[in-house]
């Protein structure tokens, strides 16, 4: 059990809480970063999908778990990364450094633009209605066929930064490199955003907007500048998934990607920058296991003839459904009660964690 | 009610008058078909959510399963009973499965976020969409029902005695449960529950009971929903997804409001066909989504709006 003495105003702020924290988490990079050496490009192809999705969470996570803001409409702002991205390379010719930001902006820019109309909706009315504009994007895509090539589909070419190629399938160990270095680049930055005074007025609109108006808090402002670094985030994850995919077109970037992005960041834990990389490997790993089980099984049992198809999509529903009623703060919040049992054994009480429930208390009239 | 739609389609084509505006009712009439089946899937989204404030995501898919489960029944193909008598049996089924749904794993849920509500209703869509494609198949099939491919003549006109029997019945459902909602004890003690679960306990209300009977009463009305919509036409197990055109109808009706859920669907219905005649190929079917976006920034909380700024 630790204790800490903050002996001034810097340590509350530092990125690490103590020195021993700081090790555990270069350890972590360090580990990410010799990953390539251990592991077949399959693999690490995986890992690297699992970092764009967790950079995807982050994006979602700004604005669900820290400004309370929900969103079913983030895959659209993916696709405005991914299309902007290899649009700006291919018509341009800009390399991949200068067009990878862009897309970045391109995708925050639209945040903003939705932002202002729908800074007055709430929670579900939200949800629908970014909802709508992911069901919106998917046809606009297709519309705009000119230049995202429609249901055809637009090649991504191939990453070239400074000579070296960064293609998916040639160099899977440097195009990993490179979404590691993105992932940690947006980690940092997220830290940041977290422990300035934008950060803390974030979660003060979460946790209510009235008492964040209350304090001096430009609820509009907020809300505008939070929807537009999260999709500005997703927006360069998009960028990675459409480098990633090598060839896209608008069932890549469906209402299912939108509904996809909420389950991992709610399986990780929301309100965590942990939540998204928990949520993360879930999302990208459940999959693959699941396949392999049932190969085991079909090898195994020979039940491949009574297996109905299918049956992947429910067990993965399954197994959410466990998560959820079993943890619902998260995988993220699991760890924590996990860490803290530890801490303090044997001091750890059952009830330390139990929350008051929120019961209903509805704001309708009727 | 049906005869005042029938007088003012009646009136309309009179003011109109002439032979393309026969098109335009008879686009009138399937829209307002169509949109009754969205205002019936989404009037069991709006009573869950008017009595739990959660949001069921697998309306959608509920609606599907109740039409296999009546078809299931009443095809030849399958158990070949008579229709009159599968459709209470799928009924009571269905109305027994969303009872054992909010008992078994809604309730565990209460006191948790939206959010987490939200994701455990798309997760057990999936498992439902999954199950009635292992038992009934991933082919579209379609109801062998009376109401199937009956024409009756009504004012001068030729309708399809399945968009007529969609239009009364979804008029009837939702007038009973306003009604039931607005008059009956078992409707109050649902709106003190949708209000303030905590004090409606103290007062003596069973909270539990009533959350439970709402999820039984929002699969019957999905099953009613779902016989509707497979007699009219045909079923998949990816029927479900419907459910995102109700939630659009709840959201632009407004949230909580029963009358809102169906003036939703309407909308939404009665749209979709006159945009796809009107507006360019390609362009048409967004046009829903574009109309909800509109009224969502004009009136935040929907057309028949029953929010009020939430207390801190």
């Amino acid at each position: 059990m630790r204790i800490l003495f903050k002996t001034s105003y810097d340590a509350d702020l530092g990125l690490f809480a103590h020195r021993y924290q700081a090790f555990w988490y270069f350890l972590l990079l360090a580990g990410a970063a010799g990953l390539p050496f251990v592991m077949n490009d399959f693999w690490i192809g995986e890992v690297a999908l699992m970092l764009i999705w967790a950079i995807a969470g982050m994006g979602l996570m700004l604005l669900v778990g820290h400004s309370g803001q929900p969103s079913l409409g983030h895959a659209a702002f993916m696709a405005v990364g991914a299309y902007t991205n290899v649009i700006l390379q291919a018509s341009l010719g800009l390399p991949f450094v200068v067009s990878f930001p862009l897309a970045g902006c391109a995708a925050a820019l639209a945040g903003a633009l939705l932002a202002l109309p729908t800074a007055r909706l709430h929670g579900i009315y939200l949800a629908i209605a970014t909802l709508a504009v992911s069901i919106l994007a998917e046809d606009g895509i297709v519309m705009l066929a000119p230049w995202t090539g429609g249901v055809s589909g637009i090649f991504a070419p191939d990453i070239k930064i400074l000579g070296v190629g960064f293609n998916r399938y040639v160099n899977a160990p440097g195009f990993y490199w490179l979404t590691l270095g993105v992932a940690v680049l947006v980690v940092l930055g997220y830290r940041n955003i977290l422990r300035s005074p934008l950060g803390r007025s974030l979660v003060a609109v979460r946790d209510s907007e009235i008492s964040a108006q209350a304090i001096g808090v430009n609820l509009a402002r907020t809300k505008a500048i939070s929807f537009a670094l999260s999709c500005g985030i997703t927006g360069l994850a998009g960028a990675l998934m459409g480098h990633f995919a090598g060839v896209f077109n608008h069932e890549t970037f469906t209402i299912f990607l939108s509904i996809t992005l909420l389950m991992m960041i709610v399986i990780g834990g929301l309100g965590s920058i942990h939540g998204a990389f928990l949520g993360a490997i879930v999302i990208t790993f459940l999959p693959l296991a699941i396949s392999i089980v049932r190969e085991f099984l079909n090898e195994r049992f020979g039940t491949a003839s009574v297996m109905p198809p299918g049956i992947e999509t429910a067990a993965f529903g399954a197994i959410l459904i466990a998560f959820i009623l079993l943890e619902p703060m998260g995988i993220y919040g699991r760890w924590i009660k996990i860490r803290t049992y530890f801490e303090l054994f044997p001091f750890c009480r059952r009830d330390m964690f139990r929350r008051q429930r929120a019961y209903l208390k509805t704001g309708r009239i009727r | 009610m049906a005869t005042t739609i029938g007088t003012l389609a009646g009136a309309w084509l009179v003011a109109n008058g002439g032979a393309s505006d026969l098109e335009s009712l008879q686009l009138l009439v399937s829209g307002l078909a169509n949109g009754c089946v969205y205002g019936l899937i989404a009037l069991g989204f709006v009573l869950i959510y008017k009595a739990t404030e959660a949001l069921n995501f697998a309306q959608g898919d509920m609606m599907m399963l109740g039409a296999f489960v009546t078809l299931g029944l009443t095809n030849d193909h399958y158990w070949a009973l008579p229709f009159w008598a599968s459709v209470p049996i799928a009924l009571l089924l269905m109305g027994a499965f969303g009872y054992v749904l909010e008992i078994t794993i809604l309730r565990r849920m209460s006191g948790q976020s939206q959010i987490a509500v939200v994701v455990l209703t798309v997760a057990l869509g999936f498992i439902i969409r999954f199950l009635a494609g292992a038992i009934w198949g991933h082919e579209p099939q379609s109801l062998e029902s009376p109401i199937a491919g009956v024409n009756v003549r009504f004012a001068g006109l030729v309708l399809g005695l399945d968009e007529v029997a969609v239009i009364l019945v979804t008029i009837v459902l939702t007038g009973l449960l306003y009604l039931g909602f607005a008059r009956t004890r078992l409707g109050l003690a649902m709106q003190a529950a949708s209000q303030n679960q905590l004090a409606a306990y103290y007062m003596g209300i069973p909270v539990k009971r009533v959350s439970a009977l709402i999820w039984c009463l929002s699969g019957i009305v999905a099953t009613a929903a779902g016989i509707l919509l497979a007699s009219k036409g045909s079923i998949d197990p990816n029927s479900g997804f419907l459910g995102i055109k109700a939630f659009a109808a709840a959201v632009i009706g407004g949230l909580g409001s029963l009358p809102g859920a169906l003036l939703g669907g309407l909308v939404i219905g009665v749209i979709e066909p006159f945009a796809a005649r009107h507006v360019a190929a390609g362009f048409s079917q967004v046009v829903p989504y574009a109309v909800l976006l509109l009224v969502l920034i004009i009136r935040p909380s929907g057309i028949l709006s029953q929010v009020r700024d939430k207390k801190v």
